[in-house]
């Protein structure tokens, strides 16, 4: 039922790439960042925090630009578990935007890939869970503050499907 | 113009708050489920299936109304709890923005690696 959906997020999507490409995409710090738009200081380690600085992605223009007030912002994760070509995941503050604000004692969310073999290339699987754990203000606030952004962004990736069909 | 933009953001902040904190109880939300599938209910049977008593089933029920989740009606001698189903889409919305959050990302790291 509805209810249930509050805590988890569920997304799919087809990469045409062998195995060991998205999974180096994944895992390799460096290259994650660059999708991403974020630098870590160091590489993945499984059960280890690892910090990093928000940096407007190199894969879109235009995201690029939306990320660009963020720049520089700490972008902190504790990598779970890693499984060699299967699975990555990681925890996180997933509402972690205003400036000058200790997270860490708050609870975090998990977000889990894995990687199937699909005809065609790889189905990647991300799953973030745990919102039901996040304070209810905070939630409330990064909500009425990404809301602009979010859908901006939403509107940029209508953009890209077209281009793509 | 600024000050009526704050203002306007404010409202929502407290408005998702009241909302999330209808919702962030493990009885609120087995009421709204119960509520999702069975339809309109009296308290006499809510409060059956709860193993609650009556006063304390009302509180929850009183939270959520002025959340805006639920109504009352009446029907004949007896009052009946509903669920407002769009004000649960609304609260449900934040979820939705984190979703397209990863749209985009997920949509970055297919042109990484296929480009």
């Amino acid at each position: 039922m509805a209810v249930a959906v509050t805590d988890r997020i569920e997304k799919r999507i087809l990469l045409q790439a062998s195995r060991a490409r998205v999974w180096k995409a994944l895992t390799d710090a460096m290259e994650f960042g660059e999708w991403f738009g974020v630098r870590f200081e160091g590489p993945f380690v499984a059960g280890a925090p690892l910090h990093g600085v928000i940096v407007p992605t190199q894969a879109d223009a235009d995201v690029a630009k939306l990320q660009q007030p963020y720049q520089g912002r700490a972008f902190d994760i504790t990598v779970d578990r890693i499984e060699p070509q299967r699975l990555f995941s990681f925890r996180w503050h997933p509402y972690a935007i205003e400036p000058g604000i200790d997270y860490s004692k708050e609870p975090t969310t998990l977000v889990v890939f894995t990687l199937e073999e699909q005809p065609g290339g790889i189905n990647l699987t991300v799953t973030e869970s745990g919102f039901d754990q996040i304070p209810l203000d905070r939630r409330a606030k990064a909500f009425a503050a990404n809301e602009g952004g979010w859908a901006k962004q939403m509107t940029l990736i209508e953009k890209h499907l077209a281009h793509s069909a | 113009m600024r000050t009526q933009r704050n203002l306007g953001a404010k409202a929502q902040i407290a408005d998702s708050a009241t909302v999330f904190f209808a919702l962030g109880d493990e009885t609120r939300l087995g009421l709204v489920s119960r509520l999702c599938d069975g339809g309109p209910t009296s308290i006499t049977r809510l409060t059956e299936s709860f193993d609650m008593t009556r006063q304390a089933i009302t509180k929850h029920l009183r939270v959520m109304e002025a959340a805006g989740l639920v109504r009352r009606t009446q029907r004949g001698r007896e009052s009946l709890w509903l669920i407002e189903p769009k004000r649960l889409a609304d609260a449900q919305r934040h979820l939705e923005l984190i979703s397209a959050h990863w749209d985009g990302a997920l949509l970055r790291l297919k042109r990484f690696v296929e480009g």
